[in-house]
């Protein structure tokens, strides 16, 4: 009997524990949705995604540039970033288990692993330096070199969750193997490496080292890859190391708007990989 | 008992009353005996030998299976009844270390020999897997038509996914939602969807791992009944750790043991009167 108080007594008190240490996992969380929406909620108006900035002590103007050139980057280093990425976890889901493959993979964890400023001085020796000027292309590359390593991690972690019995059915019907890569396997995986693409999307959208010295910024709109561009992230960052109060105040609004769709990309990331796990029938 | 005796083929009759009318047809070179026979068999395998890396699993197997016919073989456990089906359409030799060596000829055309790309093989001699494994993106219908599609073969794909499902007995219970995912049919009913996509291609031989080891008694029934129409057409082998239904489906038996094949022979007899005192051991429930 005694023995049974005690371990319900053990019990409780490691319930206890764990509840505070969610709870201390959970109020930066909170404290940081909590400051950016309270902060950026008052700036947020629907000029604020349409307008350019606007200069100190002028009322109104917004980051609707920034928004755009963000877009635009990530836009430019997905087409280099996907087809590289996914191609490179397709080889080494399928052909990864030699030698070749292994080094592919420590490559890969290698560069995931330089931080990201590393990242933007190797797209400004790689870009800028011979291109002789700042440009959305640079930051492109950037953010591509960036995404390549996770893609290629995570698009091999897909195709392997693929049951082996589903290639062995299809090579079984006389199908190439190449095409039962291709049509059965990258089919059966497509929904994860849909998602892999989102978070990976995501993580470039978030991210200013990268940027800082490879696409600078802008105070006009751009489309031209060979212009410096502004992005959300060095707005906030600008906005945010500047004196002036107006500015601080359009660094939380457009945190905040970097956050929504950070979180939006996220959001449809998990609801497609729900829909997936769970095998939903067409 | 040297190895030669133990792998002579017992070569049979089928139990079609006209074989015994033909003039008897002698197909196995090697083998002792005289084959009686009304065609030369559908797969004559010769001196078949199994590898996975340094592990010898089959060792010189020979037989021949007669076309329309079911060949069961059975055998306790890692005795290489699998890894021979598995050979048959150079399944085996996709993982990693495992190789094959010796002779398969399907109507006496030689298909194991290097040259000749597996691919080509396959589409002649299907498999149905000891789990049901349609693929999970594709509806019903275009799992049936899946080898075509794959494949490129050209033509009408709806009237070759009725006929299938239809020689498949799956027809009555899938016709009206052949868009459906094939993960909303049950096990059973996946299983012969996977018996229909391996016809659709149009094989000689169809090759049958376990196939219904998998399913409850009813889905069990419904596939060995199955078998035994699917034998009008096509060569069967059918791999099964069931004696019971080795008796039920098959015409021959191959009794495999330690990677040795031990005895082959009509089924009747393999479980009434085998020559080995293995087989008898193993078919009446002493070991295995």
């Amino acid at each position: 009997m005694n023995r049974l108080r005690w371990r319900k007594g053990v019990d409780r008190f490691w319930t206890v524990v764990s509840g505070v240490a969610v709870l201390a996992a959970v109020i930066p969380l909170a404290s940081l949705l909590w400051l950016v929406i309270s902060h950026g909620a008052p700036g947020l108006t629907a000029g604020f995604f349409t307008s350019l900035p606007t200069p100190v002590g002028e009322p109104g103007g917004g980051v609707g540039n920034a928004i755009v050139g963000t877009f635009f980057m990530v836009g430019i280093a997905s087409l280099f970033a996907l087809p590289v990425g996914i191609g490179a976890g397709i080889f080494l889901a399928e052909k990864g288990d030699g030698k070749l493959g292994s080094i592919v993979r420590f490559t890969a964890e290698v560069l995931s692993g330089v931080p990201s400023i590393v990242i933007g001085i190797v797209a400004y020796g790689l870009v800028v330096s011979h291109m002789k000027r700042f440009s959305a292309l640079a930051g492109g590359v950037a953010l591509a070199l960036l995404m390549v390593p996770s893609l290629a991690r995570s698009t091999e972690e897909f195709i392997r969750l693929v049951p082996s019995a589903l290639r062995e059915a299809s090579l079984a019907l006389g199908v190439p193997a190449w095409k039962t890569s291709l049509r059965v396997i990258l089919r059966t995986a497509v929904g994860g490496i849909v998602t892999a693409v989102l978070l990976a999307v995501a993580r470039a959208a978030g991210e200013t080292a990268p940027l800082l010295f490879t696409a600078l910024n802008n105070q006009y709109w751009n489309t031209d890859p060979f212009q410096p561009t502004a992005s959300l992230t060095v707005q906030i960052y600008n906005y945010a190391i500047s004196p002036y109060d107006d500015w601080h105040q359009k660094a939380w609004t457009a945190a905040l708007v970097l956050l929504l769709l950070v979180g939006l990309l996220n959001l449809v990331a998990r609801f497609l990989s729900r829909n997936r796990l769970q095998g939903a029938p067409r | 008992m040297n190895a030669a005796q133990e792998i002579s083929p017992v070569n049979s009759s089928p139990r079609r009353p006209v074989d015994s009318l033909d003039t008897p047809v002698r197909v196995s070179p090697e083998g002792p005996a005289p084959v009686v026979a009304a065609e030369p068999p559908k797969l004559t395998v010769k001196n078949l030998d199994a590898w996975y890396g340094s592990n010898h699993a089959l060792h010189g197997v020979n037989l021949t299976v007669p076309p329309r016919s079911v060949m069961a073989a059975i055998g306790p456990s890692g005795c290489g009844k699998s890894t021979f089906l598995r050979c048959l359409n150079r399944m085996h030799e996709l993982i990693p270390g495992a190789r094959a060596e010796g002779t398969l000829l399907i109507d006496g055309q030689d298909l194991l020999s290097r040259d000749v790309d597996p691919v080509t093989l396959r589409r002649r001699v299907g498999m149905v897997f000891q789990r049901p494994n349609p693929f999970p993106t594709m509806s019903i219908r275009d799992n049936v038509a899946a080898g075509l599609k794959l494949n490129g073969i050209p033509g009408n794909h709806h009237e070759i996914v009725e006929r299938t499902l239809r020689q498949s007995a799956l027809w009555d219970e899938v016709k009206d939602r052949l868009d459906a995912s094939a993960l909303s049919l049950s096990g059973g009913q996946q299983q012969r969807l996977c018996i229909a996509r391996a016809l659709a291609v149009q094989p000689e031989v169809l090759l049958m791992d376990e196939p219904a080891s998998a399913l409850d008694p009813i889905a069990t029934a419904k596939i060995e009944d199955l078998i035994h129409e699917l034998k009008e057409r096509y060569t069967i082998v059918i791999v099964t750790h069931n004696m019971q239904q080795a008796g039920r489906v098959s015409d021959q038996t191959a009794f495999f043991y330690m990677g040795d094949l031990i005895e082959v022979g009509p089924t009747e007899k393999i479980f009434t009167n085998p020559s080995e005192k293995r087989t008898e051991d193993y078919v009446t429930g002493k070991f295995g």
